[in-house]
């Protein structure tokens, strides 16, 4: 049982972490930090619009599979894993 | 061949395709008929996750509104795809660990209440039901044009099709045609893209065309939009236009929705472990950012081309009469209109009163796109197949979200709990009749455009069903009473503000108030009031659940054991 609520916290934990990532390229990046982020240039993209267009939705992909094998892990280390 | 001919083929063996895969996967039990008897691989059902979720309005819809808004339809692209990080962490696993079949299901269960599974019944009708209208247009405007029929003869061939096609299958037949869709859909919308790009920017990849310099050394592509949108009289292409709040909370809505809508949610029952339900959410993004990171591409090459066409050098506007044959397919349609105010013989397009396009319809730049840029007939084709497979898988898994709701929560749940397999089947087949049609004549008396209405089903998606599916695996303290007012009154308010200025049910001149910016409250467009109601209903149902009594002990071990994979 301890195990077990150790395993939600560690959990939580995680999901936060990666939801603040999820926030910052999106929200930040993407609409609020927009206009200062667009006097950054990367070819022809201003860097904010190309977070807002481009950029956000990579970094999504990469966060669902970083979390995906995280919570394995954790699965393993805490015993609870499907055989 | 004929462009006409070469589409009745290419649509005609798509067709035949879905009806071979629905006929060799028919579903023979419930759990096949709900659920795929849980044996779908992961990576199948992020492919036909894509295409499930991919709908007209992603197809059909999206570019052309990236084309028309630049930088403000982001909140399309962010949106409909940050959605899918809520959905794997916060959602999908725990829910497939439950491991029944249906959404309102856990609802009613984690909730111990039939009221909470009745009202989430309800949430998922309208929702879906409001989704399915756009598909439903795309279908109708895919046949007008490329198999010339009138828009409404192509609305009921469809509403055909996806009967034939839905009914048969259930969620085993309807995931494997899914696949197939998928391949075709991607297919179809990455080749011109990429004939697109490499003609503009020499560029094969769309992703690093749109950031890259025109051949014909007229530097940046996204440079030469700003200015040309500059010189015909609107805002620049790459700059921000709307509110910052008001795109904040859009992107927010369409997140939450996301996560929240049933026919997406129950295809993560379908695979075999929790651990699958998570891989296969990364996967299933994996194949809608495929289509995703193109559509900006797509949006910006296509309205390059548009205006290039119209405006070949500067001040110096096209003569009507030497139209090029595309501009002529798409005015038969209604979708393009031209009127010669100034009796110059020019098309005159700037913005304002002298502006002589007096429609272009968003939804014509991807399926005209093709022969805007002169790529050959079985390109045009293609994406006309793409546009009809991307409706109809979408259709087919929101009728399958809505009939389940139908038969096992309602019928099954509610009404007759002693029905047997074959008795409850059969009420799923007919529950997805009346939903067609339904949904059908809906589609002849449209809202708006197919991807503004398919906007208003996140609103309530994201108001009703995703804070109450949230709160009940991360909150134990939340009980009956709390969750279906929090429901209740998400869904109300963000109802209310809709039809406010919508138009009570969309009944035109019913609207109170006209749908402008400054009528909004804080400036928050209708579309963007789902991230609200959801505020609203997380304050409603964690307030009244701290004064009422906590849930039962069994409660309390079903949130215990769906937290954990084993």
């Amino acid at each position: 049982m301890a195990d077990k609520t150790a395993y939600w916290k560690a959990n939580i934990r995680l999901v936060i972490n990666c939801l603040i990532v999820w926030f910052v390229v999106s929200y930040g990046a993407g609409i609020l930090f927009v206009d200062a982020l667009n006097k950054i240039r990367v070819g022809g993209y201003q860097l904010g619009f190309w977070f807002a267009q481009q950029g956000s939705i990579y970094i999504f992909v990469v966060l669902i599979f970083y979390y995906a094998a995280r919570m394995n892990a954790l699965d393993r280390r805490y015993n609870v894993q499907e055989e | 061949m004929s462009l006409q001919m070469m589409t009745y083929l290419v649509v005609g063996a798509t067709f035949l395709l879905y009806i071979v895969i629905a006929i060799k996967s028919r579903a023979t039990t419930t759990g096949e008929f709900y659920v795929a008897g849980k044996g779908v691989n992961p990576v199948l059902n992020g492919m036909a996750t894509g295409a499930d979720w991919m709908s007209a309005a992603s197809f059909i819809s999206m570019a052309g509104m990236i084309a028309f808004s630049g930088y403000d339809a982001s909140v399309f692209l962010m949106g409909w795809t940050g959605g899918y990080c809520l959905l794997a962490m916060l959602l999908a696993p725990y829910l497939r660990k439950y491991g029944k079949f249906t959404v309102p299901e856990f609802i009613g269960d984690r909730y111990y209440s039939q009221t909470a599974r009745i009202v989430a019944v309800v949430c998922l009708i309208v929702a879906s039901l409001t989704y399915v209208i756009g598909q439903m247009k795309g279908i109708g405007v895919a046949f007008s044009r490329f198999l010339e029929l009138p828009f409404e003869v192509g609305l009921v061939i469809g509403m055909a099709i996806v009967f034939v096609y839905a009914v048969m299958g259930g969620m085993k037949g309807i995931t494997y045609t899914q696949i197939a869709q998928y391949c075709v859909l991607i297919f179809a919308y990455t080749v011109p893209a990429v004939f697109i790009s490499l003609q503009l920017t020499s560029n094969p990849l769309p992703q690093l065309g749109l950031g890259s310099t025109l051949s014909d050394g007229g530097g940046y592509l996204l440079e030469r939009l700003d200015q040309t949108l500059l010189d015909l009289g609107f805002g620049e292409y790459t700059e921000r236009k709307g509110s910052m709040i008001n795109i904040f909370l859009y992107t927010l809505s369409l997140m939450i929705g996301t996560a929240g809508l049933p026919h997406v949610i129950t295809r993560f029952f379908t695979v075999p472990r929790v651990r699958d339900a998570r891989s296969s959410a990364g996967w299933a993004l994996v194949f809608i950012a495929i289509l995703y990171t193109t559509a900006p591409a797509v949006g910006a090459m296509a309205f390059y081309n548009f205006t290039k066409t119209i405006e070949p050098a500067k001040g110096e506007y096209l003569v009507y009469e030497q139209r090029p044959q595309w501009f002529r397919n798409w005015e038969k349609t209604g979708l393009l209109q031209f009127e010669d105010k100034n009796d110059d013989g020019r098309i005159t397009y700037v913005k304002g009163d002298a502006n002589e396009m007096v429609k272009v319809d968003q939804d014509i730049m991807v399926l005209a796109n093709p022969e805007i840029a002169r790529l050959p007939n079985w390109v045009i084709a293609l994406v006309a197949a793409g546009g009809i497979a991307a409706a109809l898988s979408t259709a087919a898994g929101l009728l399958l979200a809505i009939s389940s709701a139908i038969s096992h929560d309602l019928l099954k749940g509610v009404i007759a709990p002693g029905i047997n397999d074959k008795t409850e089947m059969l009420a799923g087949r007919v529950a997805m009749a009346g939903a067609i049609i339904l949904a059908g004549y809906l589609g002849l008396n449209p809202p708006g455009f197919a991807a503004q209405v398919v906007a208003l089903a996140f609103g309530l998606a994201a108001s009703s069903i995703f804070p109450a599916l949230m709160m009940g695996i991360f909150s134990k303290r939340v009980n009956n009473i709390g969750a279906v007012c929090g429901m209740l009154a998400g869904l109300s308010v963000t109802l209310i503000y809709i039809f406010w200025f919508k138009g009570w049910f969309f009944v035109k001149g019913t609207e109170m108030a006209a749908n402008i910016p400054a009528n909004w409250f804080f400036g928050v467009s209708p579309e963007a009031f789902g991230a609200i109601g959801a505020l609203i209903n997380f304050a409603v149902a964690l307030t009244i659940s701290r004064v009422t009594a906590a849930p039962p002990r069994e409660i309390q071990n079903l949130i215990d054991d769906i937290r954990v994979p084993n």
